[in-house]
Order: structure tokens, then C-alpha cells, then sequence
């Protein structure tokens, strides 16, 4: 009977005093979930809230959910942050709708939850949002093509990520806008299919996905002279199939990310250009947002733009753009 | 009665091949580009791992078993071979061997499990399948292998056939395919296999040693995994660690598709090589025609549902 109880009452005794040491220390206690574990975007952006939770003397819980899109496994993660003592939670929403329930219910226990990277569907849900302007990242590469092209009719491929992603739909829309063809605005989730798109294929941000959705745009349009890609893997990917068909030459791959990797594949002529976006900022960032919070009571609010920056190995007049050493000096990943 | 029985194929496994055919009909009817050497030939090459790893993923359901470890034991081999090759400088023959040495113990493992400590095979592999995944990443750094020797990816280089080019993997797949079809048939090992997915009691009962086939197989299969992960490499020039997360279900369903029943002892080999085409063919012709890839998971999801029902109607049949 007596060992019975022992051990339950061990665990709870043990819990009380781990939450009662987080709060007897008095730092702020700040929970990040990132999608994954592994992806190398999320590392770093672990890697920002690590650093900036030590300077500020904060106290960092992490987790994940299991895959991209484990929601329950991020709801799973938020409920035990909060039960651990966070006042604020960082999440970068595996599903922009299905997270909600369990965000709403974090506020009212007066947790601040900053979204970063992706939005939630709608935006408001959370307190504020600090990610990329991926519509701006679309545009960039967008404007870049449209000179590199120089004047010559485009046939473009477009490699997106999968239907219904709204960061799919604002990549995707802003590359036409910036290319300067009819597109969607930054709020519309369909992707904009002007005549000049010969073909469009779904490649799930995945290396050998984007190759087979490349190799099968290429029998439908073997004379395509423009390829947009969703993120850098779907660049690498698209590229080995025009390696294959021997049309790498005459073909122009633009992306999305700036992941040391794909920064690599710029300087080796494998894309031409890529938007890099910036996850260790939003991580330090939101770490910054809680620290205050939890001192001043002060809310963040809104949508904060952590900047996009074009990386080009060959820049084209009127687009401004970094060269690649200054881009692997800012990747993400191992380098 | 029973030999005559055997000897006409049943609707089971003609299935896979009618449809087959229907759908290249369809495609090449609505769209130009669809029959053509190239496009076929490429559609095999976007089917050859895949195809490879269904060869291993038959021989286990043909067992009564299920493997949900292939897919991550194939990227755990594929970054062995290409991480002994590029950071250890290793000869390309000797890290290719070491990465198929890695499958074929990952398969020893799942098969002992199975035989020794007598656990569902589902539960085995759902475990494998997670610590093959974690070594994966832990051992790559999550970090895509780019340094890939030439030697390595020679099995995606391509020759000329009949205006199309085929691939030397492609090639390799179906002569696997036509030897395991022609083991099962004709050697006495290959009939027992059948045997233990169709009574394992009476089997046992007859002397054959059941668990030493059932071990044999989960080695053949992690030795198929193995060249499957060769195959990954030679196809995407890269040793890439995010592999292989979905194609536990892809082969499950590529050999379901191929008339193999789920509750073992019946099916074709040849059938799931069909099965697998099927799948490649419905995205390679629906991105011909311009339709978003979620209609190809669509009809793949009832044509998976046909093959299920007509197997579970020939089994009531036959009794």
C-alpha cells in the first residue's frame, strides 16, 4: 500500500518544486515550440531564444511538435510550458487553425503568445506575429527573374508547397507580383495562374518530391526558362532534373529561405538568387517581448516584419541584392 | 483442383495490370505528351525506390507481416553510405556494402523481434522505424549529404532505348523484381514463404522451421531497403536525411495495388512493381494535364480500396 502511494506522491512532490523553484528564482519562464526538432531553420531559431533568454536572464522550456504538422503534439507541448509557470509562449503554428482552441485558452490564464514565422489563421489569434514578409520574399525573387530574364518571353515553372498553405499561396503570388504578371494579393490563399505559368506542381519543400514534380513540368514544358521554387531543397531538387535533361543552362531557379545550404547552391550557379529570412531575429525577439512582459505587464502587439534580404551571386541592375559571402555570413544551418 | 486454381490468375492480380492499362489510355488520350519512350521511361525512374523498397515490403505481407520501418531504414542507409563516403573518405564499393550492412541489421533486428520474442510485426517495425529515424537525424545533423562520389550515383545515369532513357536503376529494379518472382515460384524457400503467411500451424506442423523463413525474409527485405538506399542516392545526387518519412505507406499501398492480400500467403510479386507504377503514372499524367497533385491522392485512395475489397471478395469466394 505504502509503496503504492510512494511513487505518485514523489512525482507530485517533485512537481511542485520544480514550479516552485521557476518561479522562486524569479526569472521570467518563456516557452518556444517549434515545429520540429530537427529542421535546421527551427535549430537556429532555437538557437536565438537560447542566447537572448541567457543575456536577459530568463528561463527557456523548448519542444515540438513530432513532424510538421502535429498539432496535437504542440498543444500537448504549450499545455505543460504553461503548467511549468510560462507567461509567455512562442509558437511557430504547425496548423494556423487547429492551434487556436488551445492558444485562446492559454490567454485567458493571461499567457502572451507570439506567433513566429507563420501565422495563425486568422492573424489575430495570437498577440502578435514576428515572421517574414513572405509575400515581400516572393516579390524580391520575382523582380530579380524579370531582369535576369531580359526581356525574353518567360515560361515559368512554378514548384510550390502544398495546396492550401497560406505561406505557399503569399510566396508563390508575390514572385508573379514582383515578376510583374496579374497575381493575387498578400491576404489570398489561391495561387495566381497567369498564361505564362506553363506548369505548376506541388513539391512539399522536399528535395526528391521537387525533383519528380520538375521532371514531370519538363515533359509538359520542355522549354521552360524560369523556375520558381518554394524553398531552397525544392530548388536543389528541380535543378538535378534539368541537370539530367541538360537544360541547367538555360534555365533560371529562384527560391525562398536562405538556409546555408541553399546560400551554397547560389554560389555554385545551382539558383540564382534566393530570399533569406531570419529565425534566430524572430526568436530573440519574442524572447525580448516576454522578458518585458513579464516586468512591465506590457503587452506586444501586431505584426513585426523581421526582414527579408535578396541574395544573388550575379546582381542585376535595379534590383538591390547581397552577394553570397555576406548571405553565409547570416544562413541558417551548418555551414 | 486446387494446382488448376493456381495456375489462372485471379481478378486479385489481374487488377493491377487492367489498371494500369486504363490509366495510360486516359493519359494518353487527354494529354500529347503522355506516351511518349521519355516520359515513360522517366516515369519508372520516379518509381524505382519505391519499387525497389516494395519488393522488401511484399515479401514481409506475403508473411501476414507489415513493415513500417522501410522508408527510414532505406535514409538511414543512404546517409551511412553517403557520410562513410564523404567524411571518412571511404572507397565508394565498401561505404555502399556498409550502408546496405546497416539495412540488412536493421532487418535482422525487426525479423529476430518478430521470431524470438514473438511481438506483432506492425509493433516491431513502428519501433525500428523510430529509432532508425533518430539515427538519421542525430547522425546527419539533420544535415543533407552533398559531397556524393560520381561512383555512387552511377545507377541514375541514363542509356538510350527506343528514344527514351533508361536508367541504370530502372534496369536493376526489374531484374530484382524478375528473380524474386521466379525464387518465389520455383525454389523451395520461395514457396515457403507463402507457406508461413498461409498457415503458419500447418507448416510448422509439415517441418518446415516457420521462424527461420519469417527471419530469412525481414533480412531479404532490409537487403532490398539497402539497394533501395543506393537507388535514393543515385537518384537525387544527395544523401538526404528527411527521407523516406512516407514510403512505408507509399509501398503498403503499392503492393496492396499489386493484389497482394494483407493477411498473407497470396499475391504476385509482379503485381506490386504495377502497383507502384500505377501511382507514378497518375502523378506524372495529372501534372501533364495541369490538375492539382491532392486528385492523384484521391484515386489512388479508392483504387486502394477496390484492391482491398476485391481480395476480401475472392478470399469469401474461394471458401
Amino acid at each position: 500500500m505504502h509503496r503504492n502511494l510512494a511513487a505518485p506522491a514523489a512525482a507530485v512532490a517533485a512537481l511542485t518544486l520544480c514550479i516552485g523553484s521557476a518561479f522562486a528564482a524569479g526569472e521570467p519562464v518563456i516557452g518556444l515550440i517549434t515545429k520540429t526538432e530537427t529542421n535546421p531553420f527551427f535549430v537556429k531559431m532555437k538557437e536565438g531564444a537560447t542566447a537572448e533568454a541567457k543575456a536577459k536572464g530568463a528561463k527557456l522550456l523548448s519542444g515540438a511538435g513530432k513532424a510538421d504538422g502535429d498539432n496535437a503534439g504542440q498543444v500537448t507541448a504549450m499545455e505543460n510550458m504553461i503548467a511549468a509557470g510560462a507567461k509567455t509562449i512562442l509558437i511557430t503554428p504547425s496548423d494556423s487553425k487547429a492551434i487556436i482552441p488551445a492558444i485562446k485558452k492559454a490567454q485567458e490564464k493571461g499567457v502572451m503568445v507570439i506567433a513566429l514565422d507563420s501565422p495563425t489563421d486568422p492573424a489575430d489569434a495570437t498577440d502578435a506575429l514576428f515572421a517574414t514578409d513572405n509575400y515581400k520574399a516572393g516579390v524580391l525573387i520575382g523582380e530579380y527573374a524579370k531582369v535576369a530574364l531580359a526581356g525574353k518571353p518567360a515560361k515559368i515553372v512554378t514548384l510550390d508547397l502544398f495546396p492550401g498553405h497560406p505561406v505557399g499561396a503569399q510566396r508563390h503570388n508575390g514572385f508573379l507580383q514582383g515578376f510583374g504578371l496579374p497575381s493575387n494579393d498578400a491576404k489570398n490563399n489561391e495561387l495566381a495562374k497567369p498564361a505564362e505559368v506553363v506548369c505548376s506542381a506541388d513539391s512539399f519543400g522536399d528535395r526528391a518530391k521537387g525533383q519528380t514534380a520538375m521532371e514531370n513540368c519538363l515533359q509538359k514544358a520542355p522549354d521552360v526558362n524560369l523556375v520558381y521554387t518554394i524553398n531552397e531543397p525544392a530548388a536543389a531538387g528541380a535543378y538535378n532534373a534539368l541537370k539530367k535533361a541538360g537544360k541547367e543552362k538555360n534555365v533560371i531557379i529562384v527560391s525562398v529561405d536562405g538556409g546555408c545550404e541553399g546560400v551554397e547552391n547560389v554560389g555554385k550557379g545551382v539558383i540564382a538568387a534566393t530570399s533569406q529570412q531570419y529565425p534566430l531575429k524572430m526568436a530573440s525577439m519574442g524572447v525580448a517581448a516576454g522578458v518585458d512582459y513579464a516586468k512591465t505587464g506590457k503587452k506586444v502587439s501586431g505584426y513585426t516584419d523581421t526582414g527579408v534580404t535578396l541574395i544573388a551571386a550575379k546582381p542585376v541592375p535595379g534590383v538591390q541584392s547581397v552577394d553570397v559571402k555576406t548571405g553565409l555570413s547570416m544562413c541558417w544551418g551548418k555551414k | 483442383m486446387e494446382k488448376l486454381k493456381d495456375k489462372l490468375p485471379p481478378i486479385s492480380q489481374l487488377g493491377p495490370f487492367i489498371a494500369l492499362v486504363i490509366a495510360c489510355i486516359f493519359f494518353a488520350v487527354t494529354t500529347d505528351r503522355f506516351f511518349s519512350a521519355e516520359n515513360l521511361s522517366l516515369i519508372l525512374q520516379q518509381v524505382m525506390v519505391v519499387g525497389v523498397l516494395a519488393i522488401g515490403q511484399t515479401l514481409i505481407i506475403l508473411t501476414a507481416g507489415i513493415d513500417l520501418s522501410c522508408g527510414m531504414l532505406m535514409a538511414l542507409g543512404s546517409i551511412v553510405m553517403t557520410k562513410f563516403a564523404a567524411d571518412l573518405g571511404m572507397p565508394t564499393v565498401l561505404a555502399v556494402l556498409c550502408g546496405i550492412g546497416v539495412t540488412v541489421l536493421f532487418g535482422f533486428i525487426n525479423g529476430w523481434l518478430v521470431t524470438t520474442i514473438r511481438l506483432p510485426p506492425f509493433i516491431v517495425t513502428l519501433g525500428t522505424f523510430n529509432v532508425a529515424f533518430a539515427i538519421t537525424q542525430l547522425y546527419s545533423q539533420a544535415q543533407t549529404v552533398t559531397e556524393v562520389p560520381d561512383a555512387m550515383v552511377w545507377l541514375g545515369n541514363t542509356f538510350k532505348l527506343g528514344g527514351g532513357a533508361v536508367s541504370y536503376g530502372v534496369v536493376l529494379m526489374i531484374v530484382l523484381y524478375v528473380l524474386v518472382w521466379l525464387w518465389l515460384r520455383e525454389t523451395g524457400a520461395g514457396r515457403h514463404v507463402y507457406a508461413v503467411g498461409n498457415n503458419p500451424e500447418a507448416t510448422r506442423l509439415v517441418g518446415i522451421p516457420t521462424e527461420r523463413v519469417l527471419l530469412g525474409v525481414y533480412v531479404l527485405a532490409g537487403l532490398f531497403y539497402g539497394i533501395a538506399a543506393l537507388l535514393a542516392v543515385a537518384r537525387t545526387g544527395v544523401g538526404d536525411p528527411n527521407a523516406g518519412q512516407t514510403e512505408n505507406l507509399d509501398t503498403i499501398t503499392a503492393v496492396v495495388l499489386g493484389g497482394t492480400s494483407l493477411f498473407g500467403g497470396r499475391g504476385v510479386i509482379l503485381g506490386s512493381l504495377a502497383g507502384a507504377v500505377v501511382v507514378g503514372v497518375l502523378r506524372n499524367g495529372l501534372t501533364l494535364m495541369g490538375v492539382s497533385s491532392v486528385y492523384q491522392v484521391l484515386v489512388t485512395g479508392i483504387l486502394v480500396i477496390l484492391a482491398v475489397s476485391v481480395d476480401q471478395l475472392s478470399r469469401k469466394s474461394v471458401r
